[in-house]
C-alpha cells in the first residue's frame, strides 16, 4: 500500500482537497474523493474521451493523469458550464438537436467542444471533426453532434 | 507506488540511480499511466519530473537553434509559430500523435523514450539533427536521437539515466523538413510507415540532406544512402525514383494486421518521395 498523499486543487473555481493513493488517476479521484460524477471512465486508456476535462485550460484525458498531478491546477469538467439553472449554449444546443443517446460521451464532447470555441469561435466542420477525434460516441454516428456544436458556435457568435 | 517530485534533474537521476525495483519518469503520461493501468508496468518508484523548472518551456539557443523542455506538449509546439516556421516537419510528426486531449499532455522525449519504432515524431528529429541530453549519475553527455533507441520498447538510457531537453540545430537558409505517415485512416492510428526528410538547397540544387523511416525496422532508421539518392540533384524524376528505392532498400519491417512487409516496404518509397518534394518546396519559401 502506497503511503496516502494529501491534494490541493481547484475544481470548477472551488478550491478542493482530496488525499490520493499516487497510483488514483485523477479521474478516480474526482469521482471517488470529491464526487464530481460528469466525468465517465470509458476506456481508461486515453482513447475515447469520455473523462475529458480541462487542467489549467488544457483539454486532457483525466484517466491519463494522476491525481496527485492536478496539487495547485485548475480543473474544468462539464459540471462548470452551465451558470446555476442557465445551461451552457452547448448544452442547450446538444438537447435541441438531440446529439445523444446513451450520454456517456456527453461530458467529455462538452467540455472538449466549449475549449475549441474559445480557442475559435467560427471553427470550420473539418476542424470541429479533428478536434473531436479523440471523442469517441457509439450511438449518434457524430452528425447530430457535429450540428449541435456548429449551432452553438453559430449562436455564440451573435451574441458576443 | 512511491510518487517523487524533483526540482532537478541531478536529483532525479540520483532517485532513480538508488531505487531498487521498477523505476519510471513521468512526463505527459500518456504512456506511462496506460501500462500502468493495464498492469504491463507497475513502477515502484514514479519520478515526476514536471517540477523541474525549464521543463516546460520551448526557447532559442544561441546559435539559432531550438530547445524544447522534456514537460513541452505537443500542443504547445503546435502553437509556437517561430517554431512551426522553422521546423514544420518535426512539428507535425510530434501533432499527428493521438487525439487533442493526447496532444494536450504527450511529448517528445517521452514519445522517443517509448521506444516504439512506430513513433511519429522521432524520424522528424532524426532528419532535423536533433540531440538529446542525456543525465546520468556520471554526468552528462550529448547524443544524436537516433542513438536513443535500441529496438522495440528498448532505449540506450542506463539506469538512473534520463533525457533532460531536446536540441534542435539552427534552421539556417534555404532548408526545409517535413514528415508523412501512411495509416489506413485519418486520424487516431498508429503509422503503418512513417518517413521524415530535411534538405537544403543552393538555388534548385540539393546540398544537404537527411532521410529517416519509422515502423519499417525495429527501430527508426537514418537512411544515408536515400539522401546521397537526392544530394547534388534538382529532385528531378530520376533522383525521386532513386529516393524510392533507397528507402524501400532500407526496410526491414515486420508483417502484421496494419501492414504487409511488401505493403510497407512499397509504401516506404512513395512517402520518401512525396515528403522530399513538400521539404523541396518549403525549402524554396513555397507553402506546402
Amino acid at each position: 500500500m502506497s503511503k496516502r498523499i494529501h491534494v490541493s486543487t481547484t475544481v470548477n473555481g472551488d478550491e478542493a482537497d482530496f488525499l490520493c493513493d499516487p497510483r488514483e488517476t485523477l479521474l478516480d479521484c474526482l469521482r471517488d474523493h470529491l464526487g464530481v460524477m460528469g466525468v465517465k471512465e470509458g476506456c481508461g486508456t486515453g482513447d475515447c474521451g469520455a473523462c475529458s476535462v480541462t487542467l489549467d485550460g488544457r483539454l486532457v484525458c483525466s484517466c491519463l493523469v494522476l491525481g496527485v498531478e492536478a496539487e495547485g491546477k485548475e480543473v474544468g469538467t462539464v459540471e462548470g458550464m452551465a451558470a446555476g439553472e442557465v445551461l451552457h449554449p452547448l448544452q442547450r444546443k446538444f438537447i435541441e438537436h438531440a446529439a445523444l443517446q446513451c450520454g456517456i460521451c456527453t461530458p467529455g464532447i462538452l467540455v472538449a467542444a466549449k475549449t475549441l470555441l474559445e480557442r475559435n469561435p467560427d471553427p470550420t466542420e473539418t476542424e470541429l471533426r479533428y478536434w473531436l477525434a479523440g471523442n469517441l460516441c457509439r450511438c449518434t454516428g457524430y452528425d447530430k453532434i457535429i450540428r449541435a456544436v456548429m449551432d452553438a458556435a453559430a449562436e455564440m457568435r451573435e451574441a458576443s | 507506488m512511491n510518487y517523487h517530485s524533483p526540482s532537478s534533474f541531478e536529483e532525479a537521476s540520483a532517485i532513480a540511480a538508488g531505487a531498487s525495483g521498477t523505476t519510471r519518469f513521468l512526463a505527459g503520461g500518456t504512456d506511462v499511466l496506460v501500462q500502468l493501468r493495464a498492469d504491463i508496468v507497475t513502477p515502484d518508484d514514479l519520478i515526476d519530473i514536471k517540477h523541474i523548472p525549464g521543463v516546460k518551456e520551448i526557447s532559442r539557443t544561441e546559435d539559432g537553434g531550438w530547445r524544447i523542455g522534456v514537460a513541452v506538449a505537443g500542443a504547445e509546439m503546435t502553437e509556437c509559430a517561430d517554431l512551426c516556421a522553422d521546423w514544420p516537419g518535426v512539428v507535425e510528426g510530434m501533432d499527428l500523435i493521438g487525439s487533442t486531449q493526447v496532444q494536450g499532455r504527450a511529448t517528445l522525449v517521452g514519445n522517443l523514450c517509448n521506444g516504439s519504432p512506430a513513433a511519429d515524431s522521432v524520424p522528424g528529429m532524426i532528419a532535423a539533427g536533433c540531440t538529446v541530453t542525456v543525465t546520468g549519475p556520471e554526468g552528462s553527455r550529448e547524443v544524436a536521437v537516433e542513438d536513443i533507441p535500441t529496438g522495440p520498447g528498448r532505449t540506450v538510457l542506463a539506469k538512473g539515466e534520463l533525457i533532460t531537453g531536446v536540441t534542435i540545430p539552427a534552421r539556417g537558409e534555404h532548408g526545409g523538413d517535413a514528415y508523412l505517415r501512411f495509416i489506413p485512416r485519418t486520424e487516431m492510428d498508429i503509422a503503418v510507415v512513417g518517413c521524415a526528410v530535411n534538405l537544403r538547397l543552393d538555388g534548385d540544387t540539393i546540398t544537404e540532406a537527411r532521410v529517416s523511416l519509422g515502423a519499417v525496422a525495429p527501430k527508426a532508421l537514418l537512411v544515408e544512402e536515400a539522401a546521397n539518392a537526392i544530394i547534388g540533384t534538382t529532385l528531378d524524376d530520376a533522383a525521386l525514383d532513386a529516393l524510392a528505392a533507397a528507402a524501400s532498400a532500407a526496410c526491414n519491417p515486420i508483417d502484421d494486421k496494419r501492414g504487409t512487409i511488401e505493403f510497407r516496404t512499397h509504401v516506404a518509397g512513395v512517402l520518401a518521395k512525396r515528403a522530399a518534394k513538400i521539404a523541396y518546396a518549403r525549402a524554396k519559401g513555397e507553402s506546402a
